[in-house]
């Protein structure tokens, strides 16, 4: 990690508020994250965990507070908006899957639109992410015809589509059956071992203790505690850490 | 004076039907491109553009028909607009159906998931392109049976603009009819033209959706 002592920060939040109406969601976030971290963002359900990584791609606005992004100041601008999320790739709970497209189709979209990229170029770059995610040989079927587990390999390829400096997950294995969570979990595994700066939104703990370079904890719009994952698990400081520790690996 | 139904009087006929398929086209394709403003204008993020579209939605769909052709026809002209007769009766039509078809795609439009717009936004997407490639093709097939519901209607709702002097198809039925004293035969005769004209349209209908629900299914 010290290699990257003085490099300027990959994403930076500082002070960062946000409200619905008069419910606070997010309060004072202050989050650094350098080029090739791994963060793992845990938290009871409506601790702001996502809402957190969707203001990094502006899905949400904030009220107060700054968030730069690869050095562009993450503004109300389109220009600001639109230079963020051409390097931000983002993953869903529900996949999102364009349903009406084929998979191939759901890969090339964004690249030829955003990008500019032509149709041969583009098919190629989707052809290439999708056999990363092992998933080539589906590439001309539609989302609904593909298991959970591999729609939600095809969604992270269709961000890798875009060549985005920074990965963010909003509970990627929620919607998943058991047996599938796995088979996406190791595509994860793969992109971390391969550098991908990442930020996931997870309950899979085991997943936080092989990849996280830091895992934190957020409750009520807070950061509570962070720390290095042994650390995390073995030695939580706060009390609501623990109880949420012990509801969370009760059923491991 | 009674010469029975000839050729003749079926050749009278199919003139109105000419009419009645021109009013139903023009209605349709005008109907269906403001239709599509009204809305887009009904989801935009203005709150102003959405209450505006919510009016005129609202005022369209709540006047009847036969009174909105009156105010095009006969208001447009005291305005000063010379207009002629069949391009006054197309902006009546246009005008209401641009409001049916805009509130039906509307509904279509809210029912696609957030998530789809939310995932394309993320991509990079702008407005303009999340909704032609995203939003929009999702919408036309959530839309596509209550579209084609109100398309039989509109055919059949031409029928109004005998009002203002169009000889489309029902009005020469009458017309016939008058002449040779045989209302049940020619208003069968009518029935079964229009039965022909519209019954395609929702087996069409039926098919489409057969079809896109066997590709996403």
């Amino acid at each position: 990690m010290s290699h990257a002592q003085g490099e300027a920060p990959l994403i930076h939040m500082e002070g960062v508020e946000k409200w619905y109406g008069a419910f606070q969601a997010l309060t004072n976030i202050n989050l650094s994250v350098r080029r090739g971290e791994k963060i793992v963002l845990c938290g009871p359900s409506g601790s702001g965990k996502s809402t957190l990584i969707r203001c990094i791609n502006h899905l949400e606005g904030y009220q107060k507070g700054r968030i730069v992004v690869d050095g562009t100041v993450l503004s109300n601008s389109m220009k600001a908006i639109d230079a963020v999320r051409s390097e931000v790739g983002m993953v869903f709970q529900s996949f999102n899957l364009f349903p009406h497209l084929t998979i191939l189709q759901n890969c090339t979209l964004a690249p030829m639109r955003v990008r500019k990229a032509d149709r041969a170029t583009a098919e190629a770059t989707a052809r290439r992410y999708l056999d990363r995610v092992r998933i080539l040989d589906q590439a001309d079927k539609y989302p609904a015809q593909l298991s959970g587990g591999q729609q939600q390999r095809v969604a992270i390829a269709r961000a890798l589509c875009m060549e985005p400096k920074v990965m963010l997950f909003d509970e990627p294995t929620s919607a998943l059956d058991p047996e599938m969570v796995k088979e996406v979990l190791d595509t994860m595994v793969g992109l971390a071992a391969d550098g991908m700066t990442m930020i996931c939104v997870t309950h899979e703990m085991g997943f936080a203790r092989q990849v996280a370079d830091r895992v934190i904890f957020m409750a009520k719009g807070e950061i509570i505690e962070e720390a290095a994952p042994e650390t995390f698990f073995s030695a939580p400081q706060h009390q609501r850490t623990r109880e949420f520790l012990g509801q969370i690996l009760q059923g491991h | 004076m009674s010469k029975g139904f000839g050729a003749a009087e079926f050749l009278f006929l199919l003139e109105g039907l000419k009419w009645t398929l021109l009013l139903s086209a023009v209605a349709f394709a005008g109907g269906g491109v403001f239709g599509l403003l009204v809305a887009l204008g009904r989801t935009a993020p203005y709150a102003a553009v959405r209450r505006a579209m919510a009016g005129y939605i609202a005022v369209f769909q709540g006047t009847p028909l036969l009174m909105q052709l009156f105010v095009a026809y006969y208001g447009l002209a005291l305005l000063g607009l010379k207009l002629p007769a069949w391009v006054a009766v197309a902006i009546g039509f246009t005008l209401n159906a641009s409001a049916f078809l805009g509130d039906i795609w509307r509904g279509a439009i809210e029912a696609v998931p957030r998530g789809q717009d939310e995932a394309a936004s993320a991509l990079g997407l702008h407005y303009g392109q999340r909704m032609r490639d995203i939003v929009l093709p999702q919408a036309f097939r959530i839309a596509q049976p209550a579209t084609v519901g109100y398309l039989v209607q509109l055919i059949k709702g031409t029928s109004l603009a005998a009002i203002v002097g169009f000889i489309e198809l029902a009005r020469a039925g009458q017309i016939v009819s008058n002449q040779i004293f045989e209302p049940i035969l020619v208003f069968g005769v009518v029935g079964a033209i229009y039965f022909c004209l519209c019954w395609p349209l929702s087996l069409l209908s039926a098919r489409l959706e057969a079809k896109f629900a066997a590709a996403t299914r």
